[in-house]
């Protein structure tokens, strides 16, 4: 497996919403690798015919009874976002502008 | 340091005020909290007012439950209805959550005190406290070494006196190593055990809430508090919480204990030399003590960090400045986010969400996310194999005794490598515990670790309570 290049983890930091500064990048790029340097062993082992575990006890839906309950007060939780707005959530402009 | 079982005995009795318990506790707290930081938030006011009101019905003829007047910290990422909950992180800036987490609601029905909310690596990322935006914790038992992490604030305040009684979360081994380098008692429970409602998501498929006490009785009657279905966590086993007070004397004969060679090898020979006494005082109350091996083991560690930051990838995406916390303006959505994120995550949050977005990205999903999960399985089929042949197992809760401030932090991979001896449990979803026995040569305490399979808490119990009688 090779490392991890700077690119590359310009291209995660975008992937994750986190603008890094150069020095994080740098930072990053060989922390990262020595990270995965260590998972060698895990990425290089023969595992055929070994199924994928995504949750230690078997899991199926869990479904309640379809009635009405009591939720969270919208206004109390409105009041811990940081912009609000007729009873929404108000972020800044999500498209850009038209042509 | 009185225990919590006599403190809520002599309360429901009438012999002792709850108000008295709670303002010696608090005093000790005003005292050395100074130096130690074990909280990032002391509810002193709030505290009173629920120790007045438990006085109150014990007055009235009223019984207010097996844990009356127990001082109780919390770990700082449980939800405090209308209280702080920061995960020691900027990006939680001013967040007083609308709800309380299920153990926060289960600990007020039974009679117990919040003293307060804890300090702990951000978001629960780390092995030192030292990860905190607010500063790290010093250990009580010597302020120049860290408490172990991530819940090392909670670990500190059971340590120093503060609280007979704390709240964790262990995702990788965040009750116990903390536990193991205070010096005091701290339990990962089976995943599924005690809900996770209102415990803020690291790792969502090996995070588990757990008790820390000075004592394996105290920790058993907060693991019985706090355990038991809830149709608010959807992972929550349909399961009443165990009874274990009584088991705890009925000792380990004809118990089968596997000594875990793969963790025993890996530790310091100090700390090495503690779990082969702890073997051998098994072995005098009667139980079978063998040699246990799960090779697997040795990838553990690598496939935990590739798991559990690919989880928190996908978790850590909700701080997004929209519904609460930080914000950082920009002039659009994605802009916003991006200077959000940077400015209210600190350097390990960022690092793990960096691996665990790697992880799962296209062309190394298969290589690092898919091949980890593989290697779960691997480590659960050859612990589900040793127990074929052992009732529980021994090995060292962490390879050294507690650390000093500093030394491991410019060092990523060497930090991690503390978790390496409590990070199989949490990938199996088994029970395990850490309990104090003895000190390594450099006086600190050293924890031995007693495993178990899922849902087998009352054997591991027997066995912890047995390793405590023996240092007795």
């Amino acid at each position: 497996m090779a490392g991890i290049s700077r690119e590359d983890v310009a291209h995660v930091a975008r992937l994750a919403r986190l603008d890094l500064t150069d020095d994080e990048l740098d930072r990053f790029a060989e922390q990262l690798a020595s990270v995965l340097e260590h998972a060698a062993d895990v990425a290089s082992l023969d595992t055929a015919g070994v199924p994928p575990t995504a949750h230690p006890f078997p899991l199926s839906n869990v479904l309640r009874d379809d009635v009405v309950s009591p939720s969270l007060d919208r206004d109390e939780v409105l009041a811990m976002a940081p912009a609000a707005e007729d009873g929404r959530f108000r972020v800044p402009r999500i498209l850009g502008e038209a042509p | 340091m009185t225990s919590a079982g006599d403190i809520a005995r002599a309360v429901r009795a009438g012999a002792r005020s709850a108000l008295d318990v709670v303002e010696e506790h608090l005093a000790a707290v005003t005292r050395d909290d100074g130096e130690l930081h074990a909280f990032n938030l002391v509810l002193g006011e709030e505290a009173r007012a629920a120790a007045e009101e438990v006085d109150r019905r014990v007055s009235a003829g009223e019984d207010p439950g097996p844990l009356a007047g127990v001082p109780v910290a919390l770990k700082d990422n449980l939800c405090t209805r209308g209280v702080p909950t920061t995960c020691s992180s900027r990006i939680l800036d001013g967040w007083r959550p609308p709800y309380d987490a299920t153990v926060v609601g289960r600990l007020r029905d039974a009679g117990a005190v919040v003293v307060g909310k804890t300090n702990m690596d951000e978001f629960a990322m780390g092995s030192s406290t030292e990860n905190s935006a607010f500063g790290p914790t010093r250990n009580p038992r010597d302020p120049s070494r860290v408490p172990g992490g991530s819940s090392g604030g909670s670990a500190a305040a059971v340590a120093a006196g503060f609280a007979p009684l704390a709240l964790g979360s262990d995702t990788g081994g965040s009750i116990r190593q903390p536990a193991a380098l205070c010096g005091v008692v701290g339990v990962k429970p089976t995943y599924g055990l005690v809900s996770r409602y209102g415990l803020v998501a690291f790792a969502s498929s090996l995070d588990q809430i757990g008790p820390f006490a000075a004592s394996v009785a105290d920790a058993a009657l907060l693991l019985e508090t706090i355990a038991g279905h809830d149709p608010a966590d959807s992972t929550s086993l349909p399961r009443p919480a165990p009874a274990l007070g009584d088991v705890l004397d009925e000792g380990v004969d004809g118990l089968r204990i596997g000594v875990l060679r793969e963790l025993v090898d890996g530790a310091d020979a100090d700390v090495a030399g503690r779990v082969t006494e702890a073997a051998a005082a098994l072995e005098a109350a009667g139980a079978k003590v063998g040699e246990a091996s799960v090779p697997s083991t040795s990838l553990g560690l690598s496939a935990y960090y590739l798991i559990a930051t690919a989880e928190a990838s996908s978790n850590l995406a909700r701080y997004d400045g929209v519904r609460y916390g930080l914000r950082v303006d920009g002039d659009d959505v994605n802009a916003m986010y991006g200077a959000t994120r940077a400015a209210g995550f600190g350097a390990e949050v960022k690092r793990r969400i960096m691996l665990g977005t790697y992880a799962l990205s296209a062309g190394y999903y298969d290589a690092y996310y898919g091949q980890a999960q593989r290697v779960r399985t691997l480590i659960i089929r050859e612990l589900e194999a040793v127990y074929s042949s052992y009732d529980a197992l021994l090995a060292p809760t962490t390879p050294t005794t507690a650390f000093e401030l500093g030394a491991k932090t410019d060092d990523p991979l060497a930090m991690y490598l503390s978790d390496v001896c409590t990070v199989p449990s949490n990938l199996a979803g088994h029970p395990a515990v850490s309990v104090p026995y003895g000190k390594g040569d450099d006086g600190l305490p050293v924890g031995v670790q007693v495993m178990a399979p899922a849902l087998a808490e009352a054997t591991m119990f027997r066995a912890a309570a047995a390793l405590e009688r023996s240092l007795s």
